[in-house]
């Protein structure tokens, strides 16, 4: 089921649009805002409010990068490596994140802190090399710089 | 040529780092000028005065705005409604134009757009905006709200009778909802894939009905042709495509960064004048011209004025105008490889020669990387350089993915050939 704050923020968009489907992409970006990820229960929980199939509702949640469809951790790195940022360091970058941190592309920290994904071009390549942490940007990155920035995420 | 006009009217009211300007302030630069111009004129005649302007498609393409515009279904028989989309997905490797724009000064796209949706008479218009860009989904969210309070959206803009209604969508991310047709499927809310042309979007579009789909620097341009002439547009251009132009440039430069410019600047003075020239002790191998799409050009061509037209003539492609600088301290098959992943991993599957070719494409050049490559390798990239050329796939991506591949395999092909040869990336250490 979903809660009464979700069901309220899905239907402030639901005028928005022409047909309630157009909804969908919207409606699991609050469900993960509110859950963290996408479970299979918020995709039927979804479906059973818009009135369409989880399946329906399951071919958007799979095909948009940023809609995780597995669990992430407290914050998500989003490391861009696209080509600005490849030729200003990205490489160094990707391989001090998994000696200080212990994981690769695609992967959470044990204690539930971070999930390392990749991401395609930010539109920071006048800053590059950049990173988003959840909803921040940070542009100009040096391993030293990087490590100061994650700081501030616990 | 004649010498253009020194004006940069879409980046006069822009700050970077500070608060853009709110209505007020923004009504007192002059704004919102343009749409109460517009709106004494017919909708025909704005089409006409930005067809008059030479204003080309920002996005990449350059399709001319105005005639766009003139395909779509007007007067009493038009189905409706019709829509307006900005697309503000920008996505494209090294472009970072619009993010510049829609942060700096929000209510010059939003005046831009209405002007548009206007131009066709659109009922409802939307703002198709991607996901990671946080700061522009706050500053446009609050300057279409102070525009609708004015009377600028809603039932009756500006007492004409004429109605709009705007949102702002922000999508989930996918390279895909960049292409005018998987935006127009993503924005229906489901997965961005192609669709088949014709229909164009501007008679069979958004839930089947009359859509444009305009870029957001393309809107921002209006508001200045509407206010004051297609002639003045056009004087501000070195060429014959009107209008400025925000230029860019990343790589390893002195001064990375975004410049708004006469449309046809040269290559060389955004690269060294703008940007500073490579950083110390780098030379310049190579360039894109406008993002990952574009072909790859060389030192030979930096005398080349960056418009639509002039940029086609050596082989290339404006593009986005936002130029990624490859220096000799990087590989250009690395940089390749980082190009044809990202379109790899951003297809969509619609379509074979994409959905096949480019993890293929990636393979041999990883293999090429890592001094697994064979002289055959060279010929299997040729290959797929045809095979994912325009024509044989419903969007762009594709072909967009085949023009640095084309490129690099004409200028660079030595460098393909000596990691053929040494059996490694010749740019990094020998195993040991």
């Amino acid at each position: 089921m979903l809660s009464e704050i979700e069901i309220r923020d899905i239907a402030a968009h639901r005028g928005h649009y022409a047909d309630v489907r157009a909804v969908v992409p919207e409606a699991l970006k609050i469900v993960q805002g509110h859950r963290g990820w996408i479970s299979d229960e918020a995709v039927a929980d979804i479906a059973a409010y818009l009135d369409l199939t989880p399946d329906e509702v399951d071919a958007v949640a799979t095909f948009y990068n940023l809609l995780f469809r597995r669990p992430v951790g407290r914050h998500v790195i989003l490391l861009c490596d696209s080509v600005s940022c490849h030729l200003t360091g990205y490489d160094a970058l990707r391989e001090h994140l998994a000696s200080r941190l212990g994981i690769g592309l695609g992967e959470t920290t044990s204690d539930g802190r971070f999930t390392l994904l990749p991401v395609a071009c930010l539109g920071l390549c006048e800053q590059a090399p950049a990173m988003m942490v959840d909803e921040d940007v940070h542009g100009n990155l040096t391993p030293q710089k990087m490590d100061e920035a994650l700081a501030c995420y616990d | 040529m004649t010498e253009p006009l020194r004006e940069k009217p879409l980046t006069r009211n822009i700050r970077p780092g500070a608060e853009p300007l709110d209505l007020r302030a923004y009504e007192a630069s002059g704004g919102y000028q343009g749409l109460r111009r517009a709106l004494k004129m017919t909708p025909e005649e704005i089409q006409q005065e930005v067809m008059k302007s030479n204003l080309r498609g920002r996005g990449g393409a350059g399709f001319p705005t105005g005639k766009k515009w003139t395909f779509v279904p007007m007067g009493e028989g038009a189905r409706r409604p019709k829509y307006l989309v900005v697309n503000a997905d920008e996505m494209e490797p090294g472009t970072m134009k619009d993010r510049f724009l829609m942060e700096g000064d929000p209510h010059q796209v939003v005046e831009g757009a209405i002007i548009a949706a206007y131009a066709v008479q659109a009922d409802v218009a939307y703002i198709f905006l991607r996901w990671a860009y946080k700061l522009s989904t706050r500053r446009l969210a609050r300057a279409i709200a102070e525009a609708r309070e004015a009377g600028y959206l809603g039932k009756n803009v500006l007492g004409s009778g004429w109605a709009l209604e705007m949102h702002l969508h922000t999508s989930a991310g996918r390279y895909m909802c960049g292409d005018e047709t998987g935006l127009l499927d993503a924005l229906q809310g489901r997965r961005a894939t192609p669709r088949s042309k014709p229909p164009y979007p501007q008679v069979v579009g958004l839930w089947g009905k009359p859509t444009v789909v305009n870029n957001v620097e393309t809107v921002a341009c209006v508001p200045h042709i509407a206010a004051r002439g297609a002639e003045w547009f056009r004087s501000l251009s070195h060429t014959g495509d009107g209008g400025t132009k925000i230029f860019g440039a990343s790589g390893r430069l002195r001064r990375p960064g975004l410049w708004e410019l006469p449309m046809g600047t040269t290559l060389r003075e955004i690269i060294e004048e703008h940007a500073g020239g490579m950083a110390d002790g780098l030379r310049l191998r190579g360039l894109l011209p406008g993002g990952a799409s574009t072909e790859f050009l060389t030192a030979e061509h930096l005398d080349t004025r960056m418009d639509f037209s002039e940029v086609q003539k050596v082989g290339s492609r404006m593009g986005t105008g936002t130029v990624v600088v490859l220096d000799d301290r990087n590989c250009p098959v690395g940089m390749l490889l980082t190009l044809e992943r990202f379109f790899a991993r951003e297809s969509c599957g619609w379509c074979t020669p994409c959905r096949e070719g480019l993890p293929w494409v990636v393979r041999t050049l990883e293999a090429l990387e890592s001094g697994c490559g064979e002289p055959r390798d060279l010929e299997v990239l040729d290959m797929h350089a045809r095979l994912l050329g325009p024509g044989a796939t419903f969007c762009a991506l594709a072909p967009g993915a085949a023009e640095p591949l084309v490129g690099a395999l004409r200028h660079f092909r030595a460098d393909f050939e000596r990691h053929v040869a040494e059996k490694r990336c010749p740019w990094r250490q020998p195993c040991p």
